[in-house]
């Protein structure tokens, strides 16, 4: 029997262009946009009938009627109908877990070559019926007389017509993410000018990243988006001061528009494999996947911030692998909000912190700044909340190839439901 | 692709009558290459003048394709094609043989025949009166194209002392529905080492072929004709066309890469891509190419240097790279796109006219560059005429239907015209043809 692990490779990745939603890819459905992606995948490696062992994605605003949308993306796409694929789903995580979930199975010997991806669209949303009218229908479907269907049907009240669309809040608290969010910046002080910061420096280094050619092999034009619709190259720190807060409420409210990220719609893709393969393939591995950690924290009764859990989980990751939070040429922190990057930060620095909630004797420490989304990230590209992972990975992947063998990387990705997702990367 | 109207109106019954009553040109379709078709249809006469020595090896080519070939024209006059040797010609007496041998064959010649005349290139005559005859040839040649109806070309053949081993790719090319578009021609082959594929259905089996600007129009036709005779196509264009370009290459099953030819280290991803995903590197295509139309009293320095740097300089620096050291392999093939813009000029593309221009310099340079010849890597550029393509598209409705008749065929070529073109030059049996510019232009009046 062969089952001792082998290294996963990740080979690249490609995304569309993120779109504001309501703009370029309004039309567009989860569907559509992860078949585009795979096929440009494809086209980039060549896996036009070739045998791919397996793709995972997933989507967080999902249809019922996508209850098969990565195999039905798969069919629709380039790649060989014979190839396996089925959803994965874990909110803003997704498209990390399911780098993580792929990479085991190589490192498993369960699969040679994978993809794993996400797709979202805040525009082509499901909308649901209301929930009193969706129960008269479902009585009414049951009833086994004229008479009875008649009676369940009268049940039926004008105002449930209303659809119900989905909206960005949490089940069990009824607020939205970012006000969730706004509660904890308050509580970490982060200033309003820190989180400019943070956005104008997202802006700017993506906008180089596209002119310097970065992403010319990370991305595939869609529906005559070139470039992320959300991307401000001119965008300034005067600029951002302007924007009134959104989230959070009074004098103490920071977060605005500028510093958090928009709604959007885009979908990505990673194409990951053994080693071997790629070499049969003549393809050259960017990175490996080194290892990956989830955390949960309790949001619910307020003991902490939503957006908190991978400040939790890259310790016990730190810890596995032997290595120090600076240990690292890069780190990939998701910018759900400026302010979740801060907070982040300025937890792993904090003694009490560290010491009370992640039982460490000494703080993780600070980070240089100058190695943190050096491309961009969320605030700048926008948020199709299952494409961001595959987005960090592919990206991240690419940098650490150009940085050298050995090189590493982390990536730390929060979701909803107060859940995180960490990875690292070390480059090929 | 804009939809020929005229085209398909003369097509109808009515439009027919309508256009022999006016006198108006009348298109017909075009023979086109398939696989599996029969290089031409009906028997061909070969003949010539004196010992004809290319007439024997060109028989037995064509006996071997299963072909028929007469010494002459047939009782009922119906033939498919004649090739006229006249490369034994010494004197201009002598050109009676070619009035003797094509005369007869032009009023039976089939739709979509063909005329091909072989003869040596007067630069290596020997007599003034030898020169005299040879030159003639040419002067013969595009005559009788501009006379020949029905989709039927005349091409001129020039074989070197020395190569008349390596003509078989030209005349199959010249005969088969690869050159529909391709008439009034002149191809001189050279010596070099021809390698006969082993399946003439598939000629580029095995091979690794790069073209730039393959997202759309002719670029797409060319990836998708290479892929047909069997290459592996690495598909490039800039990545603002990156999803068309997606479609083409999995269309072909091919790889995608985008990138702009002109950044400065075009030329080495392609060759890495090419090298590192596929092994190795066997055609280049520069496809890629712009026009940014203006007079030339309009036209300002940022204009004039796009064009120039995306149709010619872009192809310097890559070529840099693609003919140096773990590039092209020897005995590859680069092709080049020119325009018939480059031969004959035409208002307002000043900077365009620069570049295609420039291309035919460059190919004819490279084509006879020593260290090329020793390699064994061919150098040829296709002039494309008018080709229904988005860029033809745009061109206003009567300026664009004179484009059309303008030429013998008297119809737009397609972009598998050129790609087909293109696809030949790329053959390894194609070994002795370098530093040619062959025009794809339905012999169009334009710089003829
Ligand atoms: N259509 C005609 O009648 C005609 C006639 C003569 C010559 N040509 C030549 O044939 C070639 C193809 O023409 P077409 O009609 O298909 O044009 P097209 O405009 O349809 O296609 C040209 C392709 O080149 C790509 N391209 C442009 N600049 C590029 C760059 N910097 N890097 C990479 N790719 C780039 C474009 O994106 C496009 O996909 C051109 O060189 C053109 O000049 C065309």
């Amino acid at each position: 029997m062969a089952s001792t692990p082998r290294r996963a490779a990740i080979l690249g990745g490609n995304r569309i262009p993120f779109a504001r939603q309501n703009g370029a890819y309004a039309q567009a459905s989860n569907q559509d946009m992860l078949t585009a992606t795979l096929d440009g995948l494809a086209a980039r490696f060549g896996l036009a009938g070739e045998h791919v062992d397996e793709v995972v994605a997933g989507a967080v605003l999902k249809h019922s009627r996508d209850f098969n949308l990565t195999r039905e993306a798969v069919l629709g796409s380039a790649l060989v109908p014979t190839t396996a694929a089925y959803d994965l789903q874990q909110a803003c995580g997704t498209g990390l877990e399911a780098t993580i979930l792929v990479a085991n199975k190589i490192a498993l010997r369960q699969l040679d070559a994978g993809i794993a991806g996400g797709v979202d669209s805040s525009s082509d949303a499901p909308i649901a019926l209301d929930e009193g009218f969706r129960q008269t229908l479902l009585a009414a479907n049951r009833a086994k007389t004229p008479a009875a269907r008649a009676r369940a049907l009268a049940r039926f009240r004008p105002r449930q017509l209303l659809p119900s669309i989905p909206q960005n809040l949490e089940p069990r608290t009824g607020l939205s993410m970012g006000d969730h969010m706004a509660i904890t910046t308050a509580r970490w002080a982060i200033t309003r000018e820190a989180q400019d910061e943070l956005a104008a420096a997202s802006h700017h280094n993506l906008a180089a990243a596209y002119d310097r050619g970065f992403l010319d092999d990370l991305v595939t034009p869609y529906l005559g988006l070139t470039r992320d619709a959300n991307l401000r190259p001119g965008t300034s720190l005067d600029k951002l001061a302007m924007l009134k807060p959104v989230f959070g409420r009074g004098e103490g409210a920071t977060m605005t528009a500028g510093n958090s990220t928009p709604l959007t719609d885009g979908a990505s893709a990673v194409l990951l494999a053994s080693e071997d393969w790629a070499a049969a393939h003549g393809l050259a591995p960017l990175a490996f996947f080194v290892d990956g950690q989830d955390a949960a924290v309790d949001y619910v009764s307020g003991d902490e911030g939503l957006l908190m859990a991978p400040v939790y989980a890259v310790p016990r990751l730190l810890a596995r692998q032997g290595l120090t939070l600076q240990d690292f040429d890069y780190y990939e922190i998701h910018e759900a909000f400026a302010s979740t990057v801060l907070v982040t930060l300025k937890a792993w620095e904090d003694t009490e912190f560290c010491a009370t909630r992640l039982g460490l004797d000494a703080p993780l420490g600070s980070i240089d700044r100058a190695r943190l989304n050096v491309n961009g990230s969320s605030l700048a590209a926008g948020h199709p909340f299952a494409a961001t992972g595959g987005r960090i990975v592919a990206s991240l992947a690419k940098m650490l190839h150009e940085r050298g063998p050995g090189s590493r990387g982390l990536i730390s990705i929060c979701a909803a439901g107060g859940q995180g997702v960490v990875a690292i990367l070390e480059g090929a | 692709m804009a939809a020929d109207l005229y085209g398909d109106l003369v097509r109808t019954g009515l439009g027919r009558k309508v256009v022999s009553s006016l006198h108006l040109p009348n298109p017909v379709r075009l023979r086109r290459y398939a696989p599996q078709a029969p290089l031409i249809e009906g028997p061909v006469v070969v003949a010539g003048h004196g010992a004809a020595p290319l007439a024997s090896p060109i028989t037995s080519m064509l006996t071997s394709s299963a072909i028929d070939v007469l010494g002459e024209v047939p009782a009922d006059g119906r033939v498919g094609a004649v090739v006229a040797d006249l490369s034994a010609a010494e004197h201009p007496q002598d050109l009676e043989s070619l009035r003797a041998v094509v005369s007869p064959a032009l009023k039976g010649l089939a739709t979509c025949g063909r005329v091909i005349v072989v003869g040596r290139p007067p630069q290596a005559a020997s007599t003034a009166a030898q020169s005299a005859a040879r030159q003639a040839l040419e002067g013969i040649t595009r005559s009788i194209g501009k006379e020949l109806r029905r989709g039927a070309t005349a091409n001129l053949v020039l074989v070197a002392e020395g190569a008349d081993a390596n003509v078989d790719a030209t005349i199959r090319f010249l005969l088969s529905g690869r050159s529909a578009f391709v008439s009034g021609q002149v191809v001189t082959v050279g010596d070099g080492q021809p390698s006969q594929p082993a399946d003439w259905a598939r000629p580029l089996a095995g091979r690794v072929a790069v073209v730039t600007g393959a997202a759309r129009g002719i670029g797409a036709s060319i990836a998708e004709v290479l892929a047909r005779d069997g290459a592996t196509v690495v598909a490039v264009d800039l990545p603002a066309a990156g999803d068309a370009l997606a479609s083409v290459a999995n269309a072909v099953g091919g790889t995608a890469l985008q990138v702009d030819v002109t950044a400065a280290d075009a030329g080495r991803r392609i060759v890495d891509h090419a090298t590192t995903r596929h092994g190795r590197l066997d055609i280049v295509v520069h496809n890629a190419g712009i026009t940014r139309d203006k007079l030339l009293v309009n036209t300002d320095a940022a204009r004039w240097h796009s064009v120039l740097d995306v149709n010619l300089m872009s192809i310097l620096r890559m070529n840099e790279v693609i003919l140096g050291d773990g590039g092209l392999r020897d005995g590859g093939h680069l092709v080049l796109v020119a325009s018939v813009a480059g031969i004959a000029g035409n208002r307002g593309q000043t900077s365009y006219a620069a570049s295609k221009a420039g291309v035919v310099g460059l190919t004819r340079a490279l084509g006879s560059d020593p260290r090329l010849r020793d390699r064994g890597i061919t150098v040829n550029a296709v002039a494309p005429g008018f080709i229904e393509t988005e860029m033809t598209a745009r061109i206003p409705l009567g300026t664009r239907e004179a484009g059309r008749r303008l030429s013998s065929l008297q119809q737009g070529g397609l972009p598998v015209d050129v790609a087909e073109t293109i696809a030949w030059l790329s053959q390894d049996v194609n070994a002795g043809v370098t530093g040619n510019v062959v025009r794809v232009c339905g012999q169009s009046l334009l710089g003829a």
